[in-house]
């Protein structure tokens, strides 16, 4: 895969209903930039509910437009909620487990 | 999601399925087809129990678990009905509206009270199930080894899960409100271990229309803990209001499972994979109870055309696989989304209190045009005049539609009565029928709540005097099998109820010879045959020759009469020796508008129901006295204005208003008569309770109150002082 066919996308810090918003904005631009978005998560220190259903809007839209999205070096924070709520499979990446 | 509100319909659909239950019992033939009634009966202790099982009403899942497994027995043919199982599951019936009422009560758990009674109905349910084993079995030892189907089939429909399975749709506004879904989620993982979770975003919409601020998920989860449903719900406390919860006791029966499938918004095929996949149940469990309730709606349904393909569900079923058999669930979703649908367009439920309101406000509008047509006299103003004229007209219409919607059929009341006539029968050892008609006829709601207790007395008298017994009805050539008729219908602004029987009829020469004995009539007036039979009516009448069971309740015919007088109703009763009596009831069609007729007393209006009154003269007394001479007989008369305390002298030409009511007549005095009025009824506050010979207000055109007379009343206490008249001229 050429590099100019990923887009990569890198969040960190707390990931929470006070930045929803803006991340849904700039999540999707990031996804309909190119046909494959990875999102480095190894930054993040919190997710919650809303900041969650925001990855998984990225991931259905990026399904329903046969695009790619993949989430890259989940942070502990975000390992602790994908496990929690049963969403790997939601997500199909590999989860790195963290020592 | 409000539980009480769930509650509510809970209690509401088990008191209707019971009631059909109830009729299908009584309506069922035991010597032809039974397969339709014996589904209805289980179809409504089936549903009773899945939804009893939703509330954790242990109670009344574990009782109608076994009614339901001798049901399905029945249906099965591996039990035979016979009539002694049809009264002890009317028994079941009986207790199981006792345990709804208790309900309603705010009761959830066993009444300690009646818990001796239901033990009581499963032993009896248990036996025939299990005498059923024994006539199946080895006649031998059939005795020693009872199986119980009951509780083996408790062990194979419960789940394996040892979980609690806990549903929960977080509403939209829960991330605004300032509460994390996520942050409860974790909070539950302190009172045990998430076993399985399934999360569930079909709620999600398209990215564009999807507001990042608003919650969409949703989430099931199996649940390993010791903690109890209150310390659960507790988790969630902050968010209740934001949140619709579900809880699955840990070995709860599939089909519980199945309703909760069926109470959530999602895709149903999806949700069965999400419970699979959290692990609260097994596809195989699922595929089982979906069989099974396919099944009996398959039953249930028989209209189904022939261009539908077969179920999906029940192909995949008999082909033995399982995982999609959720898919059943969808489609039978999606039928009862249709149907429900069709049956909503029909008719609505709506809360009697709303449509009292409606009919409160639809007399105020009266009264309120009332007022304007007033000015509009007053102003000498004919465009206001005309306008007040057409707004009266439209008032009435709508006054009418009102009503209207507060008429019931009188057919649930007279089915009631299947009940009645079958218990009663069976008390007095007679074989007696009852026949129906007029079903249709409507009434107001208030009237209907009212005959019940008067038609029930005419019932049961028919039953116990009226009819007479088999080997006496026989010899009369007459079949063996007594018939009571209830019969309505409209006459006239009434409606006309009938109860009829076809036994020996009233007997005139005893009626009259008894009236004699006890003084009501002088032995040498003649009575015609409608008089006489009317003696029947009066107090302390009775030609019972023998006490039953039934008389001797000191509620005799006088207080029927009574009852329905007060409902501004008459009774009547017609009769022929041999062939049998009919007592017609005659009710108004409703109690919230009547014709009035004022009289005005200085200041105070008064309204006297129209039919009270037999004619007006002018005022003219016995000097000093409180009676008049009409036509050579002594008219009492009573004073309005002493009455009532009300003040100022009488005007120079006084009026009687000669009142009847039952056997009593009597004058009113008073200063002016006003004339005809429709009078909106309105009841008095509570304060006003002790008020003796008023009965309610009403507002007039100008906006003044009227007070509406109680004439019983009054003329109750004429009756005291007719007595004593007499006795002052001695």
């Amino acid at each position: 895969m050429s590099a100019q066919a990923i887009h990569n996308l890198s969040l960190d810090g707390e990931i929470n209903i006070y930045r929803a918003a803006d991340l849904k904005l700039e999540v999707l631009a990031a996804l309909r930039r190119a046909p494959v978005l990875e999102i480095d998560l190894a930054g993040v220190t919190e997710l919650d509910t809303a900041g969650l259903q925001v990855l998984m809007l990225a991931k259905r839209t990026a399904t329903d437009e046969q695009r790619e999205l993949h989430l890259l070096n989940h942070s502990p924070a975000v390992v602790d909620i994908v496990e929690m709520l049963n969403l790997g499979a939601f997500f199909g990446d590999a989860v790195l487990i963290h020592s | 999601m409000n539980l009480d509100d769930a509650l509510q319909t809970f209690i509401t659909e088990s008191r209707e399925l019971l009631g059909d239950m109830e009729n299908a019992l009584l309506n069922i033939d035991l010597a032809g087809d039974q397969s339709e009634a014996i589904n209805a009966i289980f179809r409504a202790a089936h549903t009773i129990k899945g939804s009893a099982g939703l509330f954790s009403l242990d109670h009344i899942v574990a009782f109608t678990h076994v009614v339901e497994s001798l049901l399905d027995a029945v249906r099965e043919g591996r039990v035979v009905l016979n009539d002694e199982m049809i009264t002890l599951l009317l028994s079941c019936c009986d207790y199981l509206t006792g345990m709804t009422d208790g309900l309603a009560a705010g009761r959830y758990e066993a009444d300690p009270d009646t818990a001796a009674d239901g033990e009581m109905l499963l032993q009896q349910l248990r036996r025939h199930m299990g005498m059923d084993a024994a006539v199946t079995g080895d006649h031998a030892g059939a005795l020693a080894v009872q199986p119980e189907p009951g509780v083996e089939r408790m062990g194979g429909d419960a789940g394996d899960s040892d979980y609690w399975h806990i549903s929960l749709r977080f509403g939209r506004e829960v991330l605004q409100n300032g509460m994390d879904p996520i942050a409860f989620l974790r909070y539950l993982a302190r009172l045990g271990r998430i076993a399985g979770m399934a999360t569930v975003a079909d709620a999600l919409p398209p990215a564009a229309d999807m507001d990042a601020e608003l919650c969409y998920l949703g989430f099931e989860i199996a649940f390993d803990s010791s903690a109890d449903r209150e310390a659960i719900l507790g988790v969630f406390e902050f968010v209740q209001d934001d949140c619709e919860i579900r809880l699955v006791a840990p070995r709860s029966k599939v089909s519980e499972y199945v309703e909760l499938i069926r109470a959530l918004p999602e895709n149903p095929a999806r949700l069965g994979e999400m419970l699979v996949l959290c692990g609260s149940v097994t596809a195989a469990e699922l595929a089982a109870a979906l069989a099974q309730q396919s099944q009996s709606e398959a039953l249930a349904t028989p209209d189904d055309t022939a261009d539908v393909p077969p179920r999906l569900g029940s192909i995949l079923v008999a082909a033995g696989q399982v995982a999609p058999v959720v898919v059943e669930a969808a489609l039978n979703k999606q039928k009862q989304v249709v149907e429900q649908k069709a049956q909503e367009n029909r008719s609505i439920r709506v809360d009697s209190d709303k449509l009292d309101k409606l009919i409160d406000l639809v007399g105020e509008l009266i009264i309120a045009g009332a007022r304007a047509s007033v000015i509009g006299q007053r102003l000498h103003s004919t465009q206001l005049q005309e306008a007040t004229s057409t707004l009266s007209g439209l008032v009435e219409e709508v006054r009418d539609a009102a009503l209207e919607l507060r008429m019931v059929k009188i057919g649930a009341t007279f089915n009631r009565f299947q009940r009645v006539v079958h218990d009663v029968a069976r008390e007095l050892g007679k074989d007696i029928g009852l026949v129906v008609d007029g079903e249709d006829a409507e009434l107001d709601k208030t009237v209907v709540e009212k005959i019940g207790d008067p038609l029930m007395h005419l019932v049961r008298n028919a039953m116990d005097h009226g009819i007479e017994p088999a080997d006496v009805r026989v010899a009369a050539g007459k079949p063996a099998r007594g018939m009571i008729k209830l019969n309505a219908f409209h006459e006239s602004g009434s409606i006309v109820i009938q109860v009829s029987d076809d036994g020996g009829g009233l007997r005139k020469e005893k009626i009259l010879a008894k009236a004699i004995e006890r003084g009501l009539v002088d032995a040498d007036r003649k009575l015609t045959d409608a008089e006489i039979y009317n003696l029947i009516f009066e107090a302390g009448f009775s030609t019972a020759e023998k006490i039953t069971n039934l008389s001797g309740r000191g509620v005799g015919m006088d207080v029927v009469k009574r009852n329905i007088t007060a409902l501004r109703g008459s009774v009547d009763v017609g009769s022929s020796e041999g062939q049998g009596t009919t007592v017609t009831v005659r009710l108004p069609l409703t109690l919230a508008i009547i014709d009035g007729f004022l009289v005005q007393v200085a200041d105070s209006v008064f309204v006297i129901p129209l039919d009270t009154i037999e004619e007006c003269i002018e005022f003219a007394a016995e000097p000093g006295q409180d009676y008049s001479n009409l036509r050579g007989q002594v008219l009492p008369f009573i004073r309005l204005r002493s009455l009532f305390h009300v003040q100022g002298a009488p005007t120079r030409r006084e009026s009687v208003v000669v009142l009847r009511f039952g056997k009593v007549r009597a004058g009113l005095v008073v200063d002016t008569l006003l004339g005809e009025f429709q009078t909106v009824i309105k009841p008095l506050s509570p304060i006003f309770s002790e008020v003796r010979c008023i009965s309610g207000s009403t507002i007039l055109g100008t906006g003044d109150v009227a007070l509406i007379l109680d004439v019983g009343a009054l003329l109750q206490s004429v009756e005291g002082k007719g007595a004593a008249l007499p006795a002052l001229a001695a």
